[in-house]
């Protein structure tokens, strides 16, 4: 693949490929954090079989208030809420984050492949710690500052609540439109690209170093700066 | 383009009935009966329906939805699709159920009226845009003024307004060599091929298509005995651009399109008879429907004969029993370009609806 005609979209092959080399870095030089896992798309007998479909998820994923300066910081809190109702003392869920006076707020993140767009597409959806789903309004205030303020300016077109391509279940996304245009500037920066293996191994890298960053979760440096290895 | 204005002007008969629990008045309001186009969707009607049964409501705020048969629908599918994929038997008056409480935010996407419906559009437009020219700038660089003027021509199903805006999309067409052969040969100066000249050709082979695709098990004698999708999980939804490949003497069919999605299915023989290219004065094939007159359709797909679709006798794979586009069943040896040109809905998408039967014996086990 030349880098340089490259228009910055890629097939659904590269994409599944792309989704194992991340995976596997991101549990490398992000051992502290859960996992993302390639999941297989529910099976459909009569599509082409040979296809690899599928999509990669982090789920349960409990995004705290971002402080002022960083993203938010991803943890998963959920086995620490097992241990606290193991206790038998009357102990309020809330106190562990009665420090921030916020309500803790779940996610799940999706990266699916979109067909029409051929990029990496960011789905996610919220609850609370009763399980309720979350209204946009409210995801907004888990958001990064800049990311809310895009957000308000266009609420069509940003974010946008859609169904799951797999699920029949309403869900956010990060709208695709652009992906393909930053990508491409992306790597053009990056004369190490050149190799066409390389650069599909960290397609998903690279995008999620932007992506995650409209939600707040943070690639560690290592995974960035590792790519030259 | 004839075809276009019939597909526009298509409309299904509606019953709505008010849903019991909603009903505080005795007698019960009696449902409202609505034309509802094909290419619009069902919340773009509610203005219409709520007059019917505003005095019954009880107090509260307003969230609408619809259900058929128990199966809540999803607003942003056009209702002409959501018709064709539910009712396998086309019913009419189709009976729909509305609720102005009670939504279901679990299954279904928030919906605000009108503007959510217009972003849904919006969005799909763009889709399809990034689908056939590789970026989304068409639609980006529309002023809002001329975004707004599409978006109502489509709402008012006014075909003369949306030629007119959507002709700044500079979309083009499909290129459609084929018909305009048959057209040249035929010598008949008709207007179903003239912009073929105009506009531009489309420079990539890519369709926007959105597939719907339900499987049976068994043949059924009637539609009726069809079993009825009362989940949505029942229904696999592709949305997948479908690549035209164009081929030397040989035209890309619908069969063609179709198999590009779904490699692996069989095609019936028999529903490459020959002896269905020659059309008797009712052809049971095409199913009438006071919707779309599918005479029409039959009438210019008389003209057109393509070379017959070899049929591979592959084991394990499903068979096609009903294609659905627009109301009508395409015959499957059609050239792909013309179905996408003239059946395609305002947003550039071509909405199939497909049933397929698997064999009895699970032979998909590997």
């Amino acid at each position: 693949m030349d880098v340089s005609s490259w228009d910055g979209t890629l097939s659904l092959n590269e994409f599944s490929l792309a989704a194992q080399a991340f995976e596997e870095k991101w549990k490398i030089s992000n051992s502290a954090s859960p996992p993302w896992l390639w999941v297989n798309a529910p099976i459909r007998p009569f599509v082409a079989s040979q296809k690899v479909d599928g999509f990669l998820s982090m789920e349960n994923i409990c995004l705290l208030r971002p402080s002022e300066d960083n993203g938010a910081e991803v943890s998963r809190l959920e086995e620490e809420k097992t241990s606290l109702s193991e206790k038998e003392e009357a102990i309020d869920d809330a106190t562990l984050v009665h420090s921030n006076h916020h309500e803790v707020h779940y996610y799940d993140f999706h990266i699916v492949y979109s067909a029409s767009y051929r990029v990496p597409v960011l789905y996610f959806r919220g609850y609370d710690s009763d399980g309720l789903p979350l209204q946009l309004n409210e995801i907004e205030k888990d958001l990064p500052a800049c990311s809310a303020k895009v957000l308000l300016e266009s609420k069509w077109t940003f974010i946008t609540q859609e169904e799951h391509p797999y699920f029949n279940r309403p869900w956010y996304k990060l709208h695709p439109c652009g992906t393909s245009e930053w990508m491409k500037l992306l790597f053009l920066d990056e004369a190490v690209l050149a190799e066409s293996k390389v650069a599909i191994e960290l397609h998903l890298v690279s995008w999620f170093s932007v992506v995650g960053q409209v939600i707040g979760l943070r690639v560690p440096i290592e995974m960035v700066n590792g790519r030259i290895n | 383009m004839e075809a276009q204005k019939y597909v526009w002007e298509g409309a299904i008969p509606l019953q709505i009935h008010l849903n019991e629990s909603e009903v505080t008045t005795l007698p019960p309001p009696p449902p409202a009966l609505i034309l509802a186009p094909r290419i619009g969707y069902l919340p773009l009607l509610i203005p219409l329906i709520k007059p019917h049964f505003a005095a019954t409501l009880p107090p509260g705020v307003d969230t609408v939805w619809f259900d058929y048969k128990g199966l809540p629908l999803k607003w942003y599918i056009p209702t002409g699709v959501l018709f064709d994929l539910l009712c396998a038997e086309p019913e009419r008056p189709w009976n729909l159920t509305v609720h102005f409480r009670g939504y279901p935010n679990n299954l279904l996407i928030p919906c605000e009226g009108e503007d959510s419906v217009k972003w849904s559009f919006i969005n799909s437009l763009k889709e399809a845009d990034y689908i056939i020219s590789g970026n989304c700038k068409n639609v980006m660089h529309m002023s809002q003024f001329d975004q707004l003027e599409l978006w109502h021509s489509v709402m008012n199903g006014n075909l003369e307004a949306y030629l007119r805006t959507s002709s700044k999309l500079k979309f083009g067409i499909v290129e459609d060599e084929y018909t305009l052969k048959i057209d040249l040969c035929s010598q008949k100066s008709r207007k179903t091929t003239g912009e073929v000249g105009m506009g531009g050709q489309m420079k990539t082979g890519k369709i926007p298509v959105r597939l719907y695709i339900w499987s049976v098990s068994e043949d059924f004698e009637d539609f009726e005995d069809m079993p009825k999708i009362d989940s949505w999980d029942k229904i696999s939804y592709i949305n997948q651009p479908i690549e035209i490949h164009r081929e030397e003497g040989k035209c890309f069919t619908l069969h063609d399109a179709l198999k590009s999605l779904m490699p692996e299915f069989l095609v019936d023989k028999s529903l490459i008879d020959e002896e269905s290219f020659r059309l008797e004065g009712e052809d049971e094939q095409v199913i009438l429907s006071e919707d779309l007159s599918s005479n029409r359709m039959a009438a210019e797909g008389r003209e057109i004969s393509c070379q017959s679709v070899e049929s591979t006798c592959t084991s394990g794979a499903a068979e096609i029993k009903l294609v659905r586009i627009q109301g009508i069943e395409p015959k499957l040896e059609i050239p792909f370009s013309w179905v996408v040109n003239n059946l395609k809905n305002p947003e550039h998408f071509l909405h199939i609806c497909v049933c397929l039967k698997f064999p009895q014996v699970n032979s998909l086990d590997r």
